[in-house]
């Protein structure tokens, strides 16, 4: 096995929104930001991922380059959905595995405008959405969660704690979007969008970019390990065949098969993480999850969100940045910035929300359509 | 009126078929070599790989409420609330549409309720030529 992979600088800006803001300047600050963080120029970058989705065609890394230093080095631009910003990381992580860099950077970035996610349905003819049901996120992600409730009678009170919980945990995250206490009977009694999801329990639309370098073990070495964090997986998988996947999209299926490798790929089980950012869309989304990625067995997702075990705390907890429910969703930005979540509670410097002593860490996103990113993060030193 | 909107409505979807003589039926695709079913024409199956295995068949009119959602906010211009739904059709396929004929409340649709497909023009809608369209709904079944 070749050497390990560290992060050694991440960073990211607080996610808002900023209309008056180019998406270069906005990757560019992340970028900043995480050479700072590293004690690293951009000349000592010898390549570059970046990860956005929706202005996937402008060449958006090289837009971010001329703003923080044009030097040359190899651009590539990535899009895989929600995943986009975790591939963008994965694809630097792979390179310096390979050993073809031993300091590369990754961008995730993202402007996005108020409003529904989801496409209205085909170009051709009418328009399909609410003839043929909703393809809307928050009605794809309801249907998601009611499979749940079929099979295990998880109720919308269950559905709705999640969004309680990550709320509040974006109180104690200064970097996030909302830092705003929803009790239960707010949650529920928001406006409904798709049942069981209220507007409280659907990701908050933001502008906002992460960023991260990452070095290979021999640099990891040379410029000091003590606030450095180490790669232990690195999976992507795309979603197999599914008997209903034609009409509802599986979350499932993929993050199963990641969180497997991945465990797999670092050795250890669900049991050894001491956090869990994970992708939590939609309030339904998260409970989908906790069985997906082994924090509790099949049926059990209501029970564990009950017992505040996912709260900051407890067990285990998840999502202690807010989440996607609070901390916000520039789809781009969204994968880097739960590794650096993740990767400041390692360095322990999670302030009021430090899971304290912890070791080990998983992120988690899902990008519909559909791909699935985990990563198993350590703390080196 | 121009001519074209005069005409037979047109199907909201490629795989609703609305046969010279005859009802309107769903169409599905099946694998002769796995037996998995797909909405639209495909050549290679998604699930075994299997090349010049899908045969067209004709979908069941009867099926099972899989899973719904009530859709309060939608783009701009749709109607709500409706009932988004899956449905499994008895012989295989899933279908996603309109459950029509409910009150739009989660305590009056239960999980696995008998549904039927039924066919009526598309609300209304037409294309930029002023086509009518004819689509797919499902509602209880006794
Ligand atoms: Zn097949």
């Amino acid at each position: 096995m070749s050497e390990d992979v560290y992060v050694l600088g991440i960073d990211m800006i607080k996610f808002g929104r900023f209309p008056d803001k180019s998406l270069a300047e906005l990757g560019a600050e992340a970028a900043l930001l995480a050479l700072d963080d590293a004690g690293l120029k951009i000349q000592d970058i010898e390549a570059m991922w970046c990860g956005n989705l929706m202005q996937a065609n402008n060449m958006v890394g090289q837009q971010v380059l001329q703003q923080i230093g044009q030097t040359g080095i190899p651009v590539v631009n990535c899009a895989n959905a929600c995943a986009t910003g975790a591939t963008a990381f994965r694809d630097a992580w792979l390179a310096v595995k390979a050993g073809a860099y031993d300091v590369v950077l990754a961008v995730g970035v993202e402007q996005m405008g108020k409003g529904l996610l989801g496409g209205p349905g085909g170009s051709r003819g009418i328009p399909k959405e609410g003839l043929l049901g909703s393809m809307t996120m928050p009605a794809v992600f309801a249907e998601a969660g009611m499979e749940h409730s079929r099979k295990y009678g998880t109720t919308f009170e269950q559905f709705a704690k999640v969004s309680v919980k990550n709320h509040h945990h974006s109180t104690l995250n200064p970097k996030a979007m909302y830092q705003i206490e929803t009790p239960l009977e707010q949650v529920m009694g928001a406006e409904m969008i798709s049942y069981p999801n209220t507007k409280l329990m659907c990701s908050v639309n933001v502008d906002g970019s992460a960023a991260a370098v990452l070095v290979s073990e021999r640099k990891a070495k040379e410029l000091g390990m003590k606030r450095a964090v180490k790669i232990r997986a690195s999976v992507l998988t795309s979603d197999p065949w599914q008997e209903r996947d034609l009409v509802m999209p599986d979350v499932n299926t993929c993050t199963r098969l990641a969180a497997k490798k991945a465990y797999e790929m670092a050795g250890v089980g669900p049991d050894d993480i001491d956090l869990i950012e994970l992708h939590d869309c939609f309030a339904t989304a998260e409970i989908l999850h906790y069985e997906n990625l082994g924090l509790c067995k099949d049926g059990e997702a209501g029970a564990l969100i009950d017992s505040g075990a996912t709260t900051i705390g407890g067990r285990i907890p998840v999502n202690l940045s807010g989440g996607l429910l609070s901390k916000g969703h520039p789809l781009g930005a969204t994968g880097i910035a739960n590794i650096y979540e993740i990767s400041t509670h390692l360095r322990g410097e999670a302030g009021k929300r430090q899971v304290p002593n912890a070791k080990l860490g998983l992120t988690h996103v899902i990008g519909l359509g559909s791909a699935c990113a985990i990563h198993i993060l350590e703390k080196a030193a | 009126m121009s001519e074209a909107a005069a005409a037979k409505p047109r199907p909201a979807v490629d795989f609703l078929k609305i046969p010279e003589n005859g009802d309107p039926y769903l169409e599905g695709h099946k694998c002769k070599a796995c037996g998995s079913m797909y909405l639209g024409e495909r050549t290679t199956c998604a699930k075994c790989g299997a090349r010049g295995q899908i045969e067209a068949v004709k979908l069941s009119n009867k099926g099972k409420l899989y899973v719904f959602s009530i859709v309060y906010r939608s783009f701009p211009g749709i109607q709500t609330p409706y009932v988004s739904a899956i449905v499994d059709l008895d012989g295989g396929g899933t279908v996603k549409g309109n459950l029509i004929g409910v009150e739009p409340d989660p305590k009056k649709i239960s999980f696995g309720m008998p549904v039927e497909v039924v066919y009526k023009d598309a609300l209304g809608r037409k294309d930029r030529e002023g086509n009518s369209y004819l689509s797919y709904f499902f509602q209880p079944a006794s």
